[in-house]
């Protein structure tokens, strides 16, 4: 946590701390801006670490921000946003990677782990299955049972 | 002189550590009891060294001794005592001399309070504690020392990061570590059990008190560094998947996990083996993060590789534990018994579904957290997991296991009754529906979701109680009676209930913030009002003021609601002049479990200045939450069963015959 801390201040150092959004970028349309924050909290700040551009005071992520709110201006989706920014600043900027061949172990993990935890509980209650149940007592054991009763 | 002697005190702390890392041991194969005790001597002399030493560190600082260069880069001769004095463990040398001095306290405790324990179990474990406490004394002592001295010493020193000058810093730090290295105790006795080969219920019932400290100080830890950071990041944001967090997330994780599985393996004699991995996995986890947010590696590859030399002896360490015990693990385990057979619909098997869905969550934060740089180092692709990943995969993995929570407790061990438990538990589940269906119309076309998370919080907050009042007999006999059986029910069941309570209440407080809560960026103006939650605030103004070793801008506001002045919220902006560094002091008032969060952003050129308000409905849950679990796990550790020497009937038939009489 002290290092979250200290990263986010570090990022903003040089300059004073403002935050992230400010009132002069905030768009008239209250439908619009909504939409320009959920886009915001997804694409990462890339001077920074592990911060949105959403969070950030860096003037990249700023820049960012207004670009999202003209795209949107402009009547973009908002997948469509994402892709242009993608296209320009590369999928570094996603933080929310794409489901591709090389994130297919990165979103694969917990299903696969799932399946395998599953599996194995599976067969290992199977293979138990059968003692729980218990063997029928041989007649030789009966009788020692009866006797055992009896005495 | 003095602070040369706490660097002697060190290296003997290291030679003592080395005798204890494998004379005991040698004492177990031999079955020479002399040799045994050494261990507990041993643990007891390193344990004072090391303090010794970390007293003297905290001597340089209180009298900034600025002739040592730790000392000098963080410490300055203005700073309030209680900062000079947290300052020891806020920077890396002095935070690697608190995790060794952490981990020979554990060790001490267990020499100290393990005289029941079978003699080759504890010199083994003693043992197995100096490994680890040998290489990090090393650590410290080649690539980390924060004795070094300065010449010519410098007048004045250059501060601590004023991000850390705060009294959470001075809590935070050493409840994570009393977390992290808690682990390692149960790291020991697992290591123990597979080189000793043998392993029982008293094995565990050894470990789950270890266990359950560890996790209070580490919930504790993190709960703390969350408010630290929302707090003092002047953002309002409590919990951001950083990879720092994420490393001490991970071992709370396994180590949740590890409280349920020891659990059945004390009760029922079942998941030894799978047990035994969890303690080494919890601690491995510890080790990993110690790592990640020591080596500088998370920062980036490049900056790791410039001073590569505290990353790869830590890296050497981290391979050399987790490597050599998961080998010793893969030829041992194979030695210990599998025992204690149940129906997948029992008890046990809810324990099980827990330890699933917990590890497989582990492994999601785990590769999370890793993959970026694992695909760099491999492929050179650069990309990014940040927290809408980990929402999305973690929320989706946490869904079912809070779902299940409430029937653990309710079916019987062995085999249980699922049809009879879900009707038992018809009643909180309801209520949750019911609560999460007046959520829905309250908030009238808001966020769908929402209300089910609160739903989904309340039948775990009802579903634990009922479970007390379904063993109490409740409703169904005199209240007497029940009140006579609610009082002899074990402390554990207590301590269930409570923590699986907590969970439900931080999931209403995450819910409810996530979808509730208002944000509003405005440029205000002295006198100008604006509104956030159920009210509203005026600014009165800026005011300059002066600290000890800061000078600060406060804007002050008043809080009315319906027009009747309720409070006042100062928030303010610091300038630290020996780093030339800016902080926010956010203004926070609490109004019931909800806050007012109130921060300052730049001045505007019309003499106005931007302020964000947010208002935080219930976002005290989050912690409080966290305090109740807490609660739990100190009441469960109180339990009859866990102290040692327990068994008095007497005191039991005292308590009814109380409990009759009332």
């Amino acid at each position: 946590m002290i290092r979250v801390v200290l990263a986010v201040f570090l990022c903003i150092a040089s300059a004073m701390p403002a935050f992230a959004v400010n009132p002069d970028e905030v768009l008239a349309d209250p439908a619009l801006e909504a939409r320009a924050r959920a886009i915001s909290a997804e694409l990462r700040c890339m001077v920074c670490q592990n911060q949105s551009i959403d969070d950030s005071n860096a003037d990249l992520a700023r820049d960012l921000r207004v670009l999202v709110r003209e795209r949107l201006m402009n009547g973009d989706t908002d997948e469509a946003v994402i892709a242009y920014v993608v296209s320009r600043y590369g999928e570094f900027v996603l933080l929310k990677p794409r489901f591709e061949i090389k994130t297919m172990v990165l979103w694969g993990m917990p299903v696969i782990l799932l399946i395998i935890g599953a599996a194995t509980l599976i067969i290992a209650a199977r293979r138990r299955g059968a003692p729980l149940a218990g063997a029928p007592l041989s007649d030789e054991e009966k009788e020692k049972l009866d006797k055992l009763l009896r005495s | 002189m003095i602070i040369e002697l706490g660097h002697y005190a060190l290296v003997l702390a290291l030679a003592t550590a080395l005798i204890q890392a494998w004379l005991p041991i040698l004492g177990a194969r031999r079955g020479d009891r002399a040799l045994m005790e050494l261990g507990t001597s041993a643990a007891l002399a390193s344990f004072l060294l090391v303090a010794f030493s970390f007293a003297v560190l905290a001597f340089a600082y209180v009298t900034s001794d600025f002739s040592v260069k730790n000392v000098w880069e963080n410490s300055h001769s203005l700073k309030p005592l209680i900062y000079k004095i947290t300052g020891v463990w806020g920077n890396h040398e002095g935070s690697m001399l608190l995790w060794l001095l952490i981990l020979v306290f554990f060790s001490a405790l267990v020499a100290l309070f393990g005289r029941s324990l079978p003699e080759t179990l504890k010199a083994t474990v003693l043992a197995v504690q100096a490994w680890i406490a040998a290489a990090f004394a090393l650590f410290v002592l080649l690539t980390s020392n924060p004795f070094a001295r300065l010449m010519p010493a410098p007048g004045e020193g250059k501060d601590l990061n004023p991000v850390l000058q705060d009294i959470g810093l001075a809590i935070h730090p050493p409840l994570l570590y009393l977390g992290y290295v808690g682990f390692s105790v149960c790291f020991s006795f697992a290591v123990a059990a597979l080189i000793e080969g043998r392993i029982d219920a008293a094995w565990a019932r050894w470990v789950r008190p270890w266990t359950l400290a560890a996790w209070i100080f580490l919930t504790a830890g993190i709960a703390m560094g969350s408010y630290w950071a929302y707090y003092e990041l002047g953002w309002g944001g409590w919990w951001f998947w950083d990879p720092v967090e994420n490393a001490s997330f991970m071992p709370w994780l396994a180590g949740t996990a590890l409280l349920h599985s020891a659990l059945v393996m004390e009760k029922r004699e079942a998941l030894k083996i799978w047990t035994v991995l969890l303690a080494l996995m919890t601690f491995s986890l510890s080790l990993l993060g110690t790592f990640l947010v020591r080596s500088g590696v998370l920062t980036s590859v490049h900056a790791f590789a410039t001073d590569p030399t505290r990353g790869i002896f830590i890296l050497a360490i981290l391979v050399l534990f987790i490597g050599g015990a998961f080998s010793l693990f893969a030829i041992r385990a194979s030695h210990l018994k599998a025992g204690g057979i149940f129906a997948p619909i029992s008890r046990e098997g809810a324990l099980v579904l827990n330890n699933l869905i917990l590890t497989t969550a582990t492994a999601t934060v785990l590769t999370g957290t890793l993959y970026p740089l694992v695909l760099e180092a491999l492929t050179g692709d650069k990309i990014s997991v940040g927290a809408p990943f980990f929402n999305m995969t973690f929320g989706l993995l946490m869904l079912p296991l809070l779902a299940a929570v409430p029937f653990g407790p309710l079916l019987a061990w062995k085999r249980g009754d699922l049809a009879g438990a879900s009707q038992r538990l018809f009643a909180a589940a309801a209520l949750g529906l019911l609560v999460a269906g007046s959520c829905y119309y309250a908030a009238n076309g808001g966020p769908v979701l929402a209300p089910f998370g609160i739903g989904l919080g309340v039948y775990l907050i009802f579903g634990a109680v009922t479970d007390l009042v379904l063993r109490s007999g409740l409703g169904k006999v005199a209240f007497g009676v029940a009140w006579k059986r609610l009082s002899g029910l074990p402390r554990s069941a207590f301590g269930t209930a409570l923590a699986h309570i907590g969970v439900g209440i931080t999931l209403i407080g995450i819910v409810t913030v996530t979808a509730f809560e208002t944000e509003t960026v405005i440029e205000m103006k002295p006198g100008a009002t604006v509104d956030a939650g159920r009210y509203s605030l005026r600014f009165d103004g800026m005011r300059q003021g002066r600290g000890p070793n800061y000078t600060e801008e406060t804007g002050h506001f008043t809080v009315s609601r319906g027009g009747v002045t309720v409070t006042e919220i100062s928030s303010s902006k610091r300038l630290y002049p020996a780093r030339r560094m800016p902080t926010t002091e956010a203004g926070i008032r609490t109004f019931g479990l909800s806050q007012l969060y109130v921060s300052l952003g730049d001045a505007t050129n019309g003499g106005g200045i931007v302020v964000r308000i947010w208002w935080k409905p219930l976002i005290l849950c989050i912690w409080g939450g966290a305090l109740v679990m807490m609660a739990g796990g100190i009441v469960s550790l109180s339990d009859r069963r866990l102290r040692v020497g327990a068994p008095s009937r007497a005191r039991k038939s005292a308590r009814f015959a109380v409990g009759a009489a009332e």
